[in-house]
């Protein structure tokens, strides 16, 4: 896989190695995308999924696979993935635009309302984003989770924002 | 002189995995350790941990830490620190020089029934011209400086090495303030877990693969560094020179285990480069091929902070076994039940060729005992 | 430069200072904080000069083991910065060679 090139899965490689969730789905509403394709033994996002979506059984070095009908959205599971490879993307926020969340361990963290800069896989800003939700739960146990609107065209590739500006 | 029935050399995770085991059945034990805290390398690790969530996995290396502390008091373990182990002798005698309270320092000489060593491992060192100058450190050190002494040792870092260590401590870099100019690793891929590489090319972090360091730059210390391309035989090519703007150059090219004390009782050691270099034979008791010397963690081949801990129970058990603490099935039932989630840490591609030379330790300890 | 907010290590709750000098130069540092931390958070990273090619050094493994980090505390030489604590009025000399400092 290129990954262990670039550092960075395509889209290509996510629906081929079936862990992307089908067109259907997608328009249904909220579905968490797991980017996580190599045979690590770690299973905490089984454990943390309350509808019992994601699946990883024994031995525990099979990677997830997510049950796209069990599974709502809620993005409990996004701070729970020690690897941070947990997403969730929305298509149906609206006409023009969709929502992607994701988690963002850095400070400052960014302002709901705000407008921030939209990056790809491989950091490169492709789009601005609205700040929709900014989460820290203390169950999150310090992986906020930041929630941003996009158009809807770079769901498939925005991951992230960039790091603002630290006022440490 | 004192007397102990089992002395821990190393307070990491390893070791107070083992002491409190053993202190869980009624074994009484000592922990020593040269730092002024206990806690071993679990206090830099900032990060969620992988592996089973039946067994801590998704919680910081630093709460880690914490809960073995705390275990640790609860079961009585008693712990000496900035205490250093200077002799060990095969009829488990150790020699200590302990610092007290007043800052005096004493020797002291314990007859221990049992020991485990679980000293761990340290940073390899690359050289190349310019790599004394101050600003070239061991990623450990710059990790030890933002998550422990909270200072940034830079601003622009290079990193060498795409390891996990050297994945994790770029990303750790970042949320500490600091840009990561680049990561450099001299194979043609990339070294660690996938989900690691990723969080921090979502940052923007350039990862230069099949490059190397030529040279670190500056009159007093750091102030750039010149990197190059390398050939299929880990040769510079000339002409694909690049210079890189940077204060700090972090070094994670591999951890060697701290083998000083087994070897000085004569353990027998065998070198087994995936696991960091020479390694002291176990059997799967975790027992040396010195009777009542134990050895777990980093120091009996480099791996993660999750087998330590399980290694760690496993002599723990053995120990309390041996001290006939606990009957032979009850030992036998709980060291089974920790060598299945060993191995099922050890699957997996990153996990094979550990898997592989741990085993080999095991062949390795039967051949010496037959010969 | 001190990482004062950190999003997973919180703010920073040691408000208690300590003087220390070092060479010519009086600096705040935090109470109990590592020396070789305490001169980095002050811009200075060099602690010794060897004592053949006389090039500088500065911390290398940070954790006690390379003695990269030498310096003259209090007048006694080979101190390791990275895993001695400041206290409140110590005298800390950049180290020339293996025992002295330049005064």
């Amino acid at each position: 896989m290129a990954l262990r090139k670039t550092g960075y899965l395509t889209k290509e490689e996510l629906i081929n190695s079936n862990r992307y969730p089908s067109k259907e789905r997608l328009n249904k509403g909220p579905v968490a995308i797991i980017e996580c394709t190599e045979e690590i033994p770690c299973n905490p996002c089984e454990v943390a999924c309350k509808f019992k979506a994601i699946k990883i059984g024994k031995p525990i070095t099979n990677t997830p696979i997510l049950d796209e009908n069990l599974c709502i959205g809620c993005g409990l599971c996004i701070a729970k993935c020690p690897g941070l490879a947990i997403f969730v993307i929305d298509k149906t926020y609206s006409n023009k635009e969709g929502l992607v969340s994701f988690p963002h361990e850095y400070l400052p963290l960014p302002i709901t309302g705000s407008t921030v800069e939209a990056v790809n896989r491989e950091g490169i800003v492709i789009c601005s984003g609205k700040v929709v939700k900014v989460l820290n739960k203390k169950s999150f146990d310090r992986t906020p989770v930041v929630t941003i609107a996009i158009p809807k065209d770079k769901l498939n590739e925005v991951r992230g924002i960039k790091r603002l500006k630290n006022k440490h | 002189m004192i007397e102990k029935e089992v002395v821990v050399i190393g307070g990491g995770p390893s070791g107070l995995s083992a002491a409190i085991e053993a202190a869980k059945r009624g074994v009484e034990v000592l922990v020593v350790d040269e730092n002024l805290r206990a806690g071993g390398q679990l206090f830099k690790q900032i990060h969620k941990f992988f592996g089973s969530s039946a067994h801590r996995a998704g919680i910081r290396g630093i709460d880690i830490a914490i809960e073995l502390l705390k275990e640790a008091e609860k079961y009585g373990v008693e712990v000496w620190l900035n205490s250093v182990v200077v002799g060990l002798f095969k009829e488990k005698k150790v020699t200590i020089k302990k610092t007290l309270a007043d800052n005096s320092e004493k020797l002291e000489i314990i007859q221990a029934k049992k020991i485990v060593i679980a000293t761990g491992a340290s940073e390899n060192a690359v050289s190349f011209k310019g790599w004394t100058l101050p600003g070239v450190m061991g990623a450990g050190a710059a990790q030890t400086m933002i998550n422990i002494n909270r200072v940034l040792p830079g601003k622009r870092i290079l990193m060498i090495g795409s390891g996990n260590v050297g994945l994790i401590v770029s990303y750790q870099l970042l949320q500490a303030g600091a840009e990561v100019v680049a990561v450099v690793e001299a194979a043609p891929q990339i070294g660690g877990y996938g989900v690691h590489v990723a969080k921090i090319r979502r940052a923007g972090v350039p990862i230069y693969t099949s490059y190397t360091i030529l040279e670190a730059r500056g009159n007093k210390g750091v102030e750039g560094a010149v990197i190059c391309k390398v050939n299929d035989k880990w040769q510079p090519i000339r002409g694909t020179e690049k210079v890189l703007k940077v204060d700090t150059i972090t070094i994670a090219a591999g951890l060697k285990p701290l083998i000083e004390l087994a070897m000085i009782c004569d353990c027998k050691c065998s070198f087994i480069p995936q696991l960091g270099g020479w390694i002291p034979l176990h059997n799967e008791n975790m027992e040396s091929t010195n009777s009542g010397i134990y050895l777990v963690g980093d120091v009996t081949g480099v791996e993660e902070a999750n087998t330590a801990l399980e290694e760690g129970k496993l002599a723990g058990t053995a120990v309390a076994e041996a001290l006939k603490y606990i009957s032979l099935e009850d030992a036998r039932k709980t060291k089974n039940e920790i060598w299945q989630r060993v191995n099922e840490l050890r699957m997996g591609p990153f996990g094979e060729a550990r898997m592989l030379a741990k085993n080999n330790i095991l062949i390795g300890f039967k051949n010496i005992l037959d010969s | 430069m001190r990482v004062d907010n950190h999003i997973i290590l919180g703010k920073d709750e040691r408000k208690e200072m300590v003087e220390i000098k070092v060479d010519d130069k009086t600096i705040q540092a935090k109470k109990g904080e590592m020396i070789a931390a305490a001169l980095i958070a002050n811009g200075i990273r060099i602690n010794r000069y060897t004592v053949k090619k006389k090039e500088p050094r500065g911390i290398f493994c940070g954790i006690g083991q390379c003695t990269d980090c030498v310096m003259v505390v209090n007048g006694k030489p080979n101190i390791r910065t990275c895993v001695t604590p400041v206290e409140d009025g110590m005298i800390i000399e950049t180290q020339y060679g293996v025992e002295r400092s330049n005064g």
